[in-house]
């Protein structure tokens, strides 16, 4: 008797689950299902990015109005009462006067080159940004701007950004609802495949429960399988993703603080990076979970 | 467990068997064997001999009546309670129930995997068993590629190499030559005098005139003797 031929390998197929759990099918749709989630998972930190960016960037900035800015008043001109208020208002960072030249630019789709002549009254136009970590002006600061200088406008930023944090979120939450489905629709895709699996070898099933297997044994040895062959697609599916994550972080670059527009080659931020390694290890621990599920569900039908 | 339960191997009570909602195999059935006996399980075919047999081996519960297997009541035993006392059980097959995908070696090991044997001790005693039922230069072959004779010599090996409490066989000299038989049925004696449990079904009348001993016969689902 050959000793060599009889030594049992270190991957001993008991159940005969290669041939029962196709080494092509589940990994294929495995692989389909991860690269889905590649893309919603970018979808998901894009949308992230956008929003902080936003908070970060646009909360931060407002735009005063001052009419009639050169009037003298007992304080100086109007615009000096108002800057002078407003560079000694709390949480106020930096007050800037927008010259003559960048209000005609503004107004310029609107009124062509006629503002060029100075045959309106323009109003002064303050581009004020607010200090680090401060999203709204102060409530009162309205009210003494217009005792100082009646008239004089605020605009906060904070509405039309408030919409649009909306619609970030918004699109956040669709995204992880799109993940959560593509785990679900992969949790399913390899609970087919194990019924599959469970049907054809119903017979070697059979024998080894009458032999004295447990749940635990026959629901390992499919879970084993399983795990396998859904990290191999979870590995198939993210390596496929990449290059069209590149693509689209190239798209995306000029938009986005966390992307240089400038680089040789565009990258991913490295939440994305750190991402795309643990999909296929989430890939395997729904396989394993699955199988693990599907299996001891169906062997409640024996005694 | 009741007194009666721990002295008998197998003990059953009024045990009814039906499949779904169809008539009932097996009736008020009731007979109790001591660890350590022996009975051939006769009968003509449709008598209800394997169904018997797939309670013992407790591939079904009772459908009614009181079972005890082992000194474990079967009834109340729960699904986790079952698999240590299958591993106590061996099984001989009509049809073999070979694993087809494993070789002649690996399906006599399946029993020790199973019971977590670890594997450096598995070898010795599995080729040793092997040559006992003279497949030594057959032990890699699969079950299709093994004559149906071989193919009974490799379930009963792996029945036995277990050494199990209870062993339970269906027609197992069926497949074998007279030399086998007598080979299987010095083997399944000798199990039994140093305490094995045994239940032997057959049709073979002359194979009990050979090795006479108690007997449970059944008709049509009823056990009507038990000498």
């Amino acid at each position: 008797m050959s000793k060599r031929s009889l030594l049992r390998p270190a991957r001993f197929d008991d159940l005969g689950l290669r041939r029962a759990l196709s080494d092509r099918l589940l990994p294929a749709l495995v692989a389909a299902m991860t690269f889905l989630a590649a893309l919603t998972l970018a979808g998901v930190m894009v949308a992230s990015s956008v929003a902080h960016h936003w908070q970060t960037g646009a909360a931060a900035i407002l735009t005063v109005q001052v009419p009639q800015p050169g009037t003298d008043t007992a304080g100086g001109t109007r615009l000096d009462r108002v800057t002078t208020l407003l560079r000694g208002s709390p949480g106020i960072a930096s007050v800037r006067v927008l010259s003559s030249t960048e209000l005609a630019e503004l107004l310029r789709p609107w009124l062509g080159n006629a503002t060029q002549a100075s045959a309106l009254p323009l109003p002064a136009v303050l581009d004020v940004r607010l200090s680090p970590g401060t999203t709204e002006p102060d409530p009162t600061l309205q009210g003494r701007l217009s005792e100082v200088a009646p008239g004089t406008f605020m605009e906060s930023h904070g509405l039309w950004l408030q919409r649009l944090t909306t619609l970030a979120r918004s699109l956040q939450a669709c995204a992880a609802a799109a993940l959560l489905l593509v785990a679900g629709v992969g949790a399913a895709v390899v609970a087919v495949a194990v019924r599959a699996g469970l049907a054809a070898r119903r017979d070697a099933i059979d024998i080894v429960h009458g032999l004295g297997a447990t749940d635990s044994f026959i629901a390992g040895q499919f879970a084993n399988r399983a795990t396998l062959l859904a990290a191999a697609g979870g590995c198939l599916g993210a390596v496929a993703a990449l290059p069209v994550l590149l693509a689209l972080a190239s798209l995306a670059s000029p938009f986005l603080d966390t992307l240089p527009s400038d680089a040789l080659l565009p990258t991913l931020p490295m939440p994305l990076w750190i991402s795309l390694p643990i999909l296929p290890l989430a890939a395997a621990a729904i396989g394993w979970l699955t199988a693990r599920v599907t299996v001891h569900r169906w062997l409640r039908r024996l005694p | 467990m009741t007194q009666r339960d721990s002295e008998s191997m197998i003990r059953l009570e009024g045990v009814g068997l039906r499949y779904g909602s169809a008539e009932p195999v097996l009736r008020d059935i009731s007979f109790s064997i001591p660890s350590g006996g022996f009975r051939w399980l006769l009968g003509p075919s449709g008598a209800g001999k394997s169904s018997l047999l797939r309670l013992l081996y407790l591939a079904n519960r009772p459908s009614v009546g009181h079972l005890s297997i082992l000194g474990q009541d079967i009834n109340a035993a729960t699904r986790r309670d079952l698999p240590p006392l299958r591993r106590q059980i061996g099984v001989v097959f009509q049809d073999f129930r070979l694993m087809p995908h494993l070789s002649a070696f690996d399906n006599v090991a399946l029993p020790l995997r199973l019971a977590g044997r670890p594997e450096g001790q598995i070898h010795a005693d599995v080729e040793e068993m092997v040559r006992w039922v003279g497949l030594q230069r057959r032990a890699s072959a699969r079950p299709a590629e093994l004559s149906g004779g071989e193919q009974q010599r490799v379930a009963i090996a792996r029945a036995v190499i277990g050494r199990p409490s209870l062993l339970l066989a269906d027609e197992p000299t069926g497949n074998l030559d007279d030399r086998q038989a007598t080979r299987l049925m010095q083997l399944i004696s000798e199990m039994n005098r140093l305490g094995t449990t045994v239940i032997v079904a057959t049709h073979n009348e002359s194979l009990v005139q050979r090795y006479p001993g108690r007997s449970l016969r059944l008709a049509e689902g009823q056990l009507i003797n038990d000498v």
